[in-house]
């Protein structure tokens, strides 16, 4: 007599992997595999998900784990997060300044003109939500000539490379405390474990790579009334940021690269200080990888209520460190999520032997009862 | 697809956090040592957590067992020894216990006693037994620190109070050294005395939850229980009060899994395969000596 519903193990992931294949590639003959290239371009802004989830800027690999999981977000991101467990950290950079970002999206919800002015750029938030038939059988003449003709007719740009900070203005203003100078090395989450309490940059580095569906729920539930940052979005910006790294021999910073980020600042109302000062307007920072906006401004409301928390002690979920910085990895939660599917023949078992054992017992003191009652 | 991974798919700097992690949790038995816990290729909650304590101390001459519910054969356990196999060439590996140098294991201590050349790891999905009584892991720290299981404790009497019988089935709260309260991960309680005074070594990860600790050789390990309510492992007596037997083998001293036959009876087989099969093999070899 064999193992049975246990055998064969090996056979079985083999099958599920052939069947699996065999799903994404199921147009058959008329089907056409999707180049990674399309991925990164067409589906840019899931592209831009998974290299911020997976915590690797690397957007062909991340159009990769995009193919390879059938669109599933939260296993592309893992595979991006368990490919980065193989490479040797070589360097580090120091802190970049965002003010040097080049931009293709800039607003700010606080003042009507910025400095630099206000540039909506690639956005959905205007449009109207309708099925774009249009889009359904899309010839690849049309396709090719859309942004063609877009180039074609946008003006030469007379644009600044960059644009100032528009906290910096509010700063300026004293409406905002100055900028803290931080000395200490900011906390790697990817070479140390959270051990809690942790300082804000843990809590940072930990919200940037969060699950955009998650750190959005644990921030909406503050903006519906389990917390009161009320916030206003000084600026949302979106763009192309150089990455400066010391040069080997001279120590100056180089240029060796550019990353696309969303950073987003907010404002919210000030607090009583302890008297320490004048008092003034409190910030809340979000950035990460790619174009995700959603998930800056998520991360920029949790930031306040996560601040408020560390100092006051938290009255709600998004105000404590732990609930949140806990809850908002998708490798982890979708991880452990799925392992309730693998056997637990053995704790079942043993959860068995404890209620047939209680159901005994309760069964017992029910006939002693009965017998007593008879006397 | 092993070409380009380094030995033991990490790379070498986190495999060396592992075995300092290791060192310590060795040093303070049953402390849960924090350590950064890299990604690895398979779900969170599949043995993250013991795949790289596996892969942090497997070298080319280590022979490895894994095992998952007891079993060799299970599907997570041919996929994690699948997995080593591919990352680390050189290595052997076996379904026999008493060949293997390395053995990693879901849910189960083996039957068979382990020897002091052998070292378990065994793979953790919640590390801390305060969790239930305590949710915050800041405060679960003093309280470890302190040794401050009352309201453990509490909770075992209430359960008294409520069903006159301690209901924690399975991650039954162990005290080693006298100190730390240890989640022994989901062993049955069949399997916990096996960690007191155990001649091998017993490593414990927990991967989404970044910690390794571990229960040294030759070190105290004890169920918490009371004077009057003893620490009592799974029955597998039958109705008129008599120990079942394997239906495959017949060995009437191990844990047994319960299968339901097509017309609904039922029949228990050994959850540890492994040791099935030796006991089966045993009992051959016995019948062909007798035969003879």
């Amino acid at each position: 007599m064999g193992y049975v519903a246990i055998k064969g193990g090996g056979q079985a992931i083999q099958g599920a992997e052939e069947v699996l294949e065999a799903l994404r590639t199921a147009e058959g003959e008329h089907g056409t595999p999707l180049t990674t290239q399309a991925i990164e371009n067409q589906l840019r802004l899931l592209t831009s998900r998974i290299v911020s989830e997976g915590g690797l800027y690397h957007p062909q690999l991340a159009a990769l784990a995009i193919k390879q999981s059938q669109g599933d977000t939260l296993e592309a991101a893992f595979a991006l997060r368990a490919y980065r467990s193989t490479k040797p950290r070589l360097l580090e950079t120091s802190a970049q300044d965002t003010g040097s970002m080049r931009l293709i999206r800039r607003i700010s919800s606080a003042f009507k003109d910025i400095p630099g002015g206000q540039m909506l750029g690639p956005t959905y938030d205007y449009a109207l939500r309708l099925m774009r038939l249009d889009l359904a059988n899309e010839s690849p003449e049309s396709f090719r000539a859309v942004a063609h003709e877009f180039l074609a007719e946008t003006p030469e740009p007379n644009l600044p490379d960059t644009y100032p900070k528009v906290v910096e203005a509010l700063r300026a203003e004293g409406l905002l405390p100055p900028v803290e100078n931080h000395t200490e090395t900011p906390f790697d989450i990817t070479r140390e474990p959270l051990i809690f309490p942790v300082p804000r940059s843990a809590a940072l580095a930990t919200m940037a790579r969060a699950e955009t569906g998650s750190i959005l729920a644990l921030a909406y539930s503050n903006m519906r009334g389990y917390g009161d940052v009320h916030p206003t979005v000084a600026e949302l910006r979106v763009g192309y940021l150089p990455v400066m790294l010391p040069h080997p021999i001279t120590g100056e910073p180089v240029e060796v690269g550019e990353v696309l980020m969303t950073e987003c600042e907010v404002v919210a109302m000030y607090e009583d200080d302890d008297a320490k000062g004048a008092p003034t307007f409190t910030l809340g920072y979000g950035a990460c990888f790619g174009h995700n906006e959603v998930k800056a401004i998520a991360m920029a409301i949790l930031d306040r209520a996560l601040q408020k928390g560390m100092r006051d002690g938290p009255s709600n979920p998004s105000e404590d460190p732990e609930f949140v910085l806990l809850h908002i990895d998708g490798v982890d939660s979708m991880g452990f999520a799925s392992h309730y599917k693998m056997p637990h023949y053995v704790t079942f078992q043993s959860d068995m032997d404890r209620l047939r054992n209680t159901q005994e017992k309760h069964e017992s003191v029910k006939k002693q009862d009965v017998n007593e009652g008879v006397q | 697809m092993s070409a380009g991974y380094n030995f033991g798919f990490l790379d070498e700097h986190a495999k060396k956090e592992v075995r300092r992690a290791i060192l310590k949790a060795i040093s303070t038995p049953g402390y849960q040592v924090p350590y950064s816990s890299r990604e690895m290729p398979m779900g969170r909650g599949f043995g993250t957590g013991g795949l790289q304590l596996t892969l942090s101390l497997i070298g080319a001459d280590d022979t490895l067992k894994v095992i998952d519910q007891g079993s060799d054969d299970s599907v997570n356990a041919v996929n994690l020894r699948q997995f080593i196999e591919m990352t680390c060439p050189g290595i052997d590996t076996t379904t026999h216990l008493c060949e293997a140098t390395l053995i990693q294991s879901r849910h189960r201590i083996p039957e068979t006693p382990l020897k002091p050349e052998q070292v378990l790891v065994l793979q953790v999905p919640y590390p801390d037994p305060l969790v239930v009584v305590e949710p915050s892991e800041d405060k679960r720290k003093i309280m470890h620190g302190e040794a401050d299981y009352a309201r453990l404790l509490v909770k075992l009497y209430e359960d008294i109070v409520k069903f006159d019988e301690i209901t924690i089935s399975h991650r039954y709260p162990t005290r080693i050294n006298d100190h730390y309260v240890i989640d022994p991960s989901p062993i049955p309680r069949w399997d916990v005395p096996k960690l007191d005074n155990s001649p091998a070594l017993v490593l414990f990860g927990a991967g989404r939850e970044k910690k390794i600790y571990a229960v040294p050789p030759h070190t105290k390990g004890e169920p918490l229980a009371f004077e009057d309510v003893p620490f009592r492992v799974e029955s597998f007596n039958d109705a008129q009060g008599k120990r079942r037997a394997c239906a495959r083998c017949g060995a009437t001293d191990s844990f047994l899994d319960e299968f339901m036959n097509e017309d609904g009876s039922k029949r228990y087989q050994c959850s540890d395969s492994d040791y099935c099969d030796e006991t089966l093999q045993a009992n051959k070899t016995t019948e062909a000596t007798t035969y003879a």
